[in-house]
């Protein structure tokens, strides 16, 4: 028989502490009862120093006081039922069902927190996910098992990109294979919840979602718990069933400011911007989960979105995020302003995993070739662009006028696309060809002699 | 060296934080010692001794331990194994084979495997030298074993001990516990010799004497070794925003450097590479070798959502293994991704420990440890005479790509090479990207005999040279972003088309090409005189008021940006055909000028 605690000595935002308290195991999970009304509050054991125990409460913690609440140690650690009935439903970020429908009734527990993959059980990621964008699968190529992360701004249209990512992506490789997504929203607005709730449905996959929600008016500490009970649900689809399992996951900078919140509340030192100084493993033990296993069917692909506070590339949220996942997506917000859509700024874009899920047998031989050169020859146009404000492009040289011609028919017509258009690889890589062509042959150098004579569009 | 350990007093867990804990009842540890804790028996350090009170930083995930739990001692600082089966082999922050894990587990990493090490059941051919009588000295070797297929294992007396032989088996098979040699030292103690020794991690073990670093750490990469050059023995920094290259040129390092053994250690980064590592290393086959690089690579992984305790005991891992092979006589290469993950571990015990912070919630002793670490580079003569060297390059990851944070800045001030990556060559798909203006190699002047006698007699002049033309261009840069390119005079923008050549010719080197991968110094030489003599032929031209848009012969230049990959490694007459090109296309030309 476990004991039971009346006692509570404090109360400092999302943590409690009481002492004089046996017995308990550094990530207990305790029930916190409000003895007036019955109501259960959950929490965990974050910090143990002789009798005094601090614990994370994931819900509100407005109304606890000494006296008002008993705290039951339950014995556990945080797991949750797994099973396929998880598929369809919809939980808060605790993982308890809020859509009405009954509890899900396991014998097979995770814990939340889950363990890292052996680096020796990973297979390393090689299959192209075409996901119907131009830029996306030319530039910035999604791999299966990748974790690819959307790095927007605020009112960016990165809700609208992932949802036609789910929508236009195949994952699987034949109808044998089994897929679905797992979408957490953290600190979401309801209307953002709503539209991916109204695309899934569109997309015909609702009975194929797993969705953990956390509402911006929901508790903070939630946040905290949230992707993990999702990614939980997608390794036990992924890995225990088999099945492809794209996890959407936004937004990872409500997340982090969670993370912020708790450690301040913990006193404890901060380093960039207040957040804490572990923020990297702790992003790390989220985006890690990710991945592929040797000699198994079944994936996680991973697209988190985080909104950049100010579209700062170099603030701790996307600077931590970059080092850990598999590239990015970056918005930026000038294309998003000249109406282009999807506004993917291709050049602080990348995808670390591409250069193996490429080229013959995969998309076609010049894929590399090709995005090599848009790459580079976009950028040219930047530099370009620069000197044209100072000079004006009138008093540009013929070549820096054709890469002032290339810049904007590349935005308007490979960039640019509708968001229920989808277009395949050949039909990507063919646009990149004739945009190409419009600049000089000898502009052209990160393309083959070979490539030039199969591809390139000739002239009438 | 069986502990009794029952007789030893046992501490009891009373607080816990992370992966710091603190236990009562030790008085009788020691500091740095190594201990289990809890019924898992989780392996763990003793990093502060105060009184009766111990602090603990523990190597695995601690979710499930109880305040009141055991403390067990091991009566030995946190130590390795080191015998033959490190090569080829991947072992996480605290050297537990990660092959071995998984049979234990599957899949995934859990808490409470025990203390595992280098394969003990396995049967190695040894060869034994010394007989009875024999004088042995620490350090000195005593047989050798055949550890992969091209690294010959010199079974190694301790550092820490000597004596006479007083009996050898005979060659044959043994596993790396059985006594090979029994010797009697000077306190007429005996003591046996086998294959494998223990040695804790934070000290570093000892050699004969430090010597100066005379020749490069050849790498292929043309950027490095004609520009900024490496020493062996040497430490050199890779710095770089996300994105930017540091692992790819690490990989590239581990993969095609002329050093005898890698140690690359994953610290605090991405599984996957860990897995491509694994996947790619073994198909790969050594130029000088003939056989796959794998055969001299040791692998060392604590992936970003490993224990950050382990992290930090991960990089000294790391160099024990390195100095390990060093000893044996070999030239050892130690790539460490990412440094700045280390500090991180540091900085999150030290949290922990509520230690004064300094810089950015770093602790005070961040540039000791920094300086300390990169220390344990260098060339040596060993105890038993012989030359070893371990050459230290370590990537920085500096928060939001500024140079200027402490991780950065404190280990510019401990390294000689420093190899800047940049945001804007590589959002520009140039590749490596190595900022030329702001990298630099303190190795130039010491190296530069070696280049005049090996590679050419003009080798340094030429890259002083061609590398002021860079800084010019970057100078000139500056102009034309305020004026346009058409205003500048014709031998200006000479030297920015020469400029470019370099840039997207020479320093760009595709690590995805087959060829251009890896290029054999001699082309690299040859590539670089041939630029530069298009570039004087081109100022000949100059002279006679020839325009540049003249002087740029668009197939001339064309070949130029190409010749990385149309001109074999091994088959350089193509840049002789190239410079006759160029003479012929001059000749007519400057002929028009001239009358
Ligand atoms: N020499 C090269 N040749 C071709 N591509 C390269 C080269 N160097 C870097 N790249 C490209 O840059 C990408 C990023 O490189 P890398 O993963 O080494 O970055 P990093 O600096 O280690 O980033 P992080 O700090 O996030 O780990 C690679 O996936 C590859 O596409
Ligand atoms: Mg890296």
């Amino acid at each position: 028989m476990k004991k039971e605690y009346l006692q509570i000595d404090k109360v400092v935002g999302p943590l409690i502490q009481i002492s004089d308290v046996d017995d308990v195991f550094y990530g207990e999970v305790v029930d916190i009862v409000e003895i007036s009304t019955g109501n259960i509050k959950k929490g965990k054991v974050i910090k143990i120093e002789e009798k005094n125990v601090i614990i994370q409460v994931f819900q509100n913690t407005a109304g606890l006081a000494a006296g008002n609440s008993i705290i039951k140690f339950t014995g556990e650690a945080f797991n949750l039922p797994m099973s396929l009935d998880l598929q369809g439903r919809i939980f808060n970020g605790i993982g308890q069902p809020i859509d009405n429908g009954s509890d899900i009734f396991s014998l097979v527990e995770a814990n939340i927190n889950g363990r890292p993959i052996n680096p020796m059980s990973r297979e390393y990621p090689r299959n192209f996910i075409q996901t119907g964008i131009s830029s996306i699968d030319t530039l910035a190529t999604l791999i299966r098992g990748q974790k690819l992360p959307i790095f927007s701004g605020n009112g960016l249209p990165h809700n609208e990109l992932a949802a036609q990512i789910v929508r236009q992506a195949r994952l699987g490789d034949n109808v044998n294979e089994e897929f679905g997504v797992v979408f957490a929203a953290i600190g979401v607005k309801h209307d953002d919840e709503k539209f991916f709730r109204k695309s899934f449905d569109e997309a015909n996959v609702m009975d194929r979602v797993v969705m953990f929600v956390n509402y911006a008016d929901d508790p903070i500490a939630e946040r905290v718990t949230t992707p993990r009970c999702a990614l939980t649900a997608a390794e036990y689809l992924a890995f225990e069933k088999h099945m492809h399992i794209l996890v959407v996951m936004t937004d990872i900078t409500s997340y982090c400011e969670a993370l912020r919140e708790i450690s301040s509340a913990r006193e404890e030192v901060p380093s960039r911007k207040g957040y804490p100084g572990y923020m990297y493993s702790d992003l790390a033990s989220l985006y890690e989960r990710a991945g592929m296993l040797k000699d198994q069917v079944g994936s996680i692909t991973f697209l988190p979105i985080l909104t950049m506070p100010n579209d700062d590339i170099t603030h701790p949220i996307p600077d931590l995020t970059g080092y850990i996942t598999e590239g990015q997506i970056v918005l930026g917000r000038d294309l998003f302003q000249r109406s282009i859509y999807p506004p993917v700024a291709i050049l602080p874009s990348l995808s670390r995993l591409m250069k193996d899920g490429i080229g013959e047998g995969f998309t076609r031989g010049d894929h590399a070739e090709v995005a090599n050169q848009l790459f580079a020859s976009y950028s040219k146009v930047q530099e370009v662009r620069d000197l044209s404000q100072i000079i004006g492009e009138e008093d540009l040289s013929p070549t820096d006028k054709k890469y002032m011609a290339f810049g904007r028919a590349f935005e308007a017509q490979f960039l640019n696309q509708g968001f229920d258009e989808g277009r395949n690889i050949i039909e990507s890589l063919d646009l990149g060809w004739q945009l190409l062509s419009l600049l000089p042959l000898t502009e052209l150098d990160r393309l083959s002699p070979e490539n030039i004579d199969k591809y390139f569009p000739k002239k009438a | 060296m069986a502990v009794k350990q029952e007789n030893k007093a046992k501490g009891i867990i009373s607080a816990i934080n992370g992966p710091v804990i603190k236990g009562k009842n030790m008085t009788s540890f020691k500091m740095r010692e190594m201990v289990t804790v809890g019924e898992q028996r989780l392996i763990g350090e003793v990093i502060v001794l105060e009184g009766d009170i111990g602090t603990i930083q523990v190597y695995e995930e601690t979710e499930g331990l109880k305040t009141g739990q055991e403390i067990t001692p091991t009566g030995r600082p946190l130590s390795l194994k080191l015998g033959p089966g490190m090569l080829k082999n991947m072992f996480d922050g605290i050297q537990r084979p990660l092959e071995k894990i998984q049979e234990l587990s599957p899949i995934f990493i859990p808490e409470g495997i025990g203390l595992l090490s280098i394969d003990d059941k396995k049967l190695w051919s040894a060869t034994l030298t010394v007989k009875p009588g024999d004088l042995l000295l620490a350090g000195s070797s005593f047989g050798t074993v055949q550890e992969t297929q091209v690294i010959k294992n010199r079974l190694l007396v301790p550092p820490n001990l000597s004596g006479t032989v007083v009996s050898v088996v005979p060659d044959g098979e043994y596993t790396i516990e059985d006594a090979l040699v029994t010797i009697r030292d000077a306190k007429n103690e005996l003591h046996e010799l086998k294959m494998a020794h223990e040695w804790p991690v934070r000290t570093p073990r000892p050699n004969a004497y430090r010597r100066e670093t005379l020749v490069p750490l050849i790498t292929g990469q043309r950027v490095i070794d004609i520009f900024f050059p490496i020493a062996k023995g040497g430490t050199a920094a890779i710095p770089g925003g996300f994105g930017t290259g540091k692992t790819m040129t690490q990989h590239q390092l581990a993969k095609w450097s002329d050093a005898d053994i890698i140690v690359y250690i994953g610290c605090g980064e991405r599984g996957n590479e860990m897995t491509e590592v694994i996947e790619d290393f073994p198909k790969l086959i050594d130029p000088r070798s003939g056989k796959s690089i794998m055969e001299r690579t040791v692998l060392i992984a604590n992936t970003s959502n490993m224990p950050v305790a382990a992290r930090e005991a991960s990089i000294y891992t790391g160099i024990t293994i390195a100095e390990y092979y060093r000893d044996m006589g070999y030239a050892v290469a130690m790539m460490a991704d990412s440094t700045s993950r280390w500090a991180e571990a540091l900085r999150e015990i030290s949290g922990r420990l509520e230690e004064m912070p300094a810089e950015e919630g770093y602790p005070a002793y961040l540039p000791s440890r920094i300086a300390e670490f990169y220390e344990r580079a260098g060339s040596i003569e060993t105890l038993g005479g012989d030359d070893g060297s371990i050459t230290i390059i370590g990537a920085v990851s500096p928060a939001g790509g500024d140079f200027s944070e402490p991780v950065t800045e404190n280990t510019k001030r401990f390294v000689n090479v420093f190899l800047a990556l940049d945001k804007s060559l590589a959002y520009a798909r140039h590749y490596p990207a190595i900022n030329w203006l702001e990298s630099y190699s303190g190795y130039i002047k010491i190296l530069s005999d070696w280049y005049e006698d090996n590679v050419a007699p003009d080798c340094i002049t030429l890259r002083n040279k061609m590398l002021e033309l860079m800084y010019e261009e970057n100078k000139l840069q500056e102009m034309v972003m305020l004026v346009g390119e058409d205003v500048l005079p014709d031998d200006q923008r000479w030297v920015l088309e020469i400029a470019k050549i370099i840039k997207v010719g020479y320093l760009q080197q595709n690590a995805y090409n087959k060829d251009d991968t890896y290029v054999p110094l001699e082309k690299q030489y040859a590539m670089l005189k041939a630029i530069e003599y298009l570039y004087e032929r081109g100022r000949e031209g100059l002279k006679l008021g020839i325009p540049t848009s003249q002087l740029k012969n668009v197939d001339i230049f064309s070949q130029f940006i190409k010749m990385k990959y149309t001109i074999p490694n091994d088959d350089l007459s193509g840049i002789e055909t190239l410079k006759d090109e160029i003479d012929q296309y001059y000749e007519v030309l400057f002929k028009k000028y001239e009358n």
